[in-house]
């Protein structure tokens, strides 16, 4: 996409809308907190301070502060706030997430370093379109470099899958 | 003079080739970690703090620490070859180092920031040696009042410094509280905020958080602004460091400057970005050439360089004396001496007298070799930068993973890293500022626990933080720092209306 394209490139979400629901996910964090700090009990016990006690103030603190960020931003005039995020910058994003957490899945099933020699090679084709033949050698030899590293050298295990076990690993 | 004897000893500590080499890989890595988008100072650390978990802590944190010189250093490279702030506290080098790089003069830039740097680091080096004795032996009084009243203190100097909004500022903080609270409380043995999960017994792992708010986060906002290094090309040869040291002698006087500014701002948390602006912006004020700065002057890099190494090295002072970490890494570090069983703070400095001193030893030799490192190596580091950021990203992806795995073998840490780093990547978007996050995580518990034994001395009142001097005097500055915003909306408004009284 050339620049003319990008500045074109319609907004998502406007800031404004962003703040008014972090702040609103944020405050119901607190409210999370605060609801289990008083079931473990927030006030001044027999021996002293109960498990809730310092929590719950953590805990209103966290919705009051919110609840400022809140106001400041719906009272703000709706065409001053910016953009968040456009549609081609957010596009971006998630084509950075979905193979992380494809990665991040794959690992519990195939070990870490198989999961990661795929991640790597889709990685540089789909951003950067490497043909196998470029991506190949990088995507084996960061992994075999860490597995070196780490199972031999440091002799910390990582997760590893059928493959490491069926080479005795 | 007890200072000298002790840095003597802890130059013993260096004379073991094992450390000397420890010392060298950390400051490699370092420049790596502080030239590459997304791996930065406190990441880097936290990605390498299980390994070190094997190692003596003497020698884990020489690694440690020598890694943050590097990163310090290694942040000026990208500043001035791709106009691209590794760190926070490098951007006021771009405004003159980059325009220096375009034309051609890069070599010269990267010598005088170097030099700056290590000059910096120094004059913070032997403020340590010398003052930080003084400050444990003043805080071996210290009872739990006081240790609560100077964590008071750090957080209310978030509040009353930061540039962003004091709510966002205060909301962040108190997220970081309350994940360190998750996890079985240590006094009572109850389970709090875990909801009948198991996994959540074990509570956040601020090197989990670090590493996904500062190092996926840091991929996610780099990816959106479609990032393509274009830089300048970088070569050092002994002629041009001959020749850029020869010129630095005579803005000796902005580098003091930058150092006592740097020293000043660095033991308040967060300090080592003003310090680098405020270094810049006084150097400009006062200079002859001030007119010229921003179009490629020298001493606009010396200005905000000594300035912010400095305050990079003095935010260890109040580690190691308080146990208050003075940046994200000194968190991270902090929160690596925990782990390796030492309790920071003024007893260190008592028991542990070789790890204190080999660590302040190693600061001298480490900087040393960092500058020795990053005047040899620029080109090689240069031109990993040239390398597509499509390789890049997914290396860097995968290294975060290992290193949420690696910190409690498990592999629920792995997917709350990536979940940490959309927060980071919106929250870094919506400017809630990070730093406060991750200091209240890893100092949750210890701010929790003094402040229930000082709330048990004093049977549940406050008035104990204003019981003697010492501890009032901390708090009642907490507290003016904490509504500082406040207070300078209220003069803001007080000084226009005197100024609209006297236009009657």
């Amino acid at each position: 996409m050339d620049r003319e394209e990008e500045a074109q490139s319609p907004s998502v979400v406007s800031t404004r809308l962003m703040e008014i629901v972090v702040a609103l996910i944020i405050m119901a964090f607190g409210g999370l907190v605060i609801w289990d700090s008083i079931r473990l009990g927030w006030r001044w016990g027999l021996e002293g301070p109960q498990a809730g006690y310092f929590p719950f103030r953590v805990g209103v603190l966290i919705v009051l502060s919110s609840a400022v960020t809140l106001a400041i931003a719906l009272f703000r005039r709706r065409r001053e706030a910016g953009v968040f995020v456009r549609r081609h910058e957010l596009m971006r994003v998630v084509r950075v997430l979905i193979p992380s957490a494809i990665f991040v899945f794959l690992i519990g099933y195939i070990g870490i370093y198989i999961a990661m020699a795929f991640f790597i090679a889709f990685f540089m084709w789909w951003h950067g379109r490497f043909p196998i033949l470029k991506s190949a050698p990088v995507a084996i030899l960061v992994p075999l470099g860490l597995f070196f590293m780490f199972e031999l050298w440091f002799l910390i295990p990582l997760p590893k899958g059928p493959i490491e076990e069926w080479l005795g690993f | 003079m007890d200072a000298l004897f002790s840095l003597i000893q802890g130059f013993g500590v260096l004379a073991d080739p094992a450390n000397i080499l420890y010392m060298m890989i950390g400051v490699l890595l370092g420049v790596l970690i502080g030239v590459l988008p997304g791996l930065g100072g406190a990441n880097g650390v936290a990605i390498l703090l299980p390994l070190t978990f094997s190692m003596s802590p003497t020698s884990a944190i020489i690694m440690l620490s020598c890694i943050y010189w590097g990163a310090l250093f290694g942040g000026a490279v990208t500043s001035i070859l791709f106009n691209i702030p590794g760190e926070p506290w490098s951007v006021a080098t771009t405004f003159d180092g980059h325009p220096m790089a375009l034309q051609g003069r890069a070599g010269e830039a990267l010598t005088a920031a170097f030099t700056a740097s290590f000059f910096g680091a120094l004059l913070a080096v032997i403020l340590i040696t010398f003052f930080a004795p003084l400050v444990a032996n003043f805080a071996l009084r210290f009872g739990p009042p006081e240790f609560f009243a100077v964590q008071l203190l750090t957080f209310a100097s978030f509040v009353g410094l930061d540039r962003s909004s004091p709510f966002k500022t205060l909301a962040s903080m108190m997220i970081g509280f309350a994940l360190a609270a998750v996890g079985i409380d240590i006094v009572t043995g109850q389970l709090r905020l875990t909801f009948g999960s198991h996994e959540l017994l074990r509570g956040f792992d601020f090197l989990v958080a670090v590493i996904g708010l500062f190092g996926v986060g840091e991929i996610l906002l780099s990816m959106e602004t479609g990032l393509a290094f274009k830089g300048a090309s970088a070569r050092i040869s002994p002629t041009v460091v001959l020749q850029t040291w020869a010129k630095l002698p005579q803005y000796w006087a902005t580098a003091l400057r930058g150092c006592v500014i740097g020293c000043w701002m660095g033991i308040k948390p967060g300090g080592a970005t003003p310090a680098s602006f405020m270094s810049y912006g006084i150097a400009k004020r006062l200079s002859k050439n001030g007119h010229k700065f921003g179009t490629g002057e020298l001493e606009g890099v010396v200005a905000p360089e000594a300035a912010a190494h400095a305050a990079g090295t003095t935010a260890l002072l109040p580690m190691l004396t308080l146990g208050i970490p003075g940046s994200p890494t000194a968190a991270v570090m902090l929160g690596g001496l925990l782990i390796w069983g030492l309790q920071p703070g003024p007893l260190l400095f008592i028991e542990q007298k070789e790890f204190v001193w080999g660590l302040i030893a190693s600061m001298y030799l480490g900087n040393l070799a960092g500058l020795i490192v990053v005047l040899t190596t620029v080109p090689l580091f240069a031109a990993i930068l040239r390398i597509p950021f499509s390789i890049i990203a997914p290396i860097i992806i995968a290294i975060c993973a290992v290193g949420a795995y690696t910190v409690h073998n498990a592999l629920l840490d792995v997917s709350i890293m990536l979940l940490f780093g959309v927060v980071g990547y919106v929250f870094k978007k919506l400017s809630y500022p990070l730093a406060p996050l991750v200091l209240a995580l890893v100092l949750g518990d210890l701010a929790e626990t003094s402040f229930r034994q000082s709330m048990l001395i004093s049977d549940g009142s406050l008035r104990i933080f204003w019981s003697n001097w010492l501890v009032g005097g901390i708090c009642t500055l907490a507290v003016i720092l904490a509504i500082w915003p406040l207070i300078s909306i209220g003069l803001g408004r007080w000084r226009r209306g005197r100024l609209a009284a006297a236009a009657d």
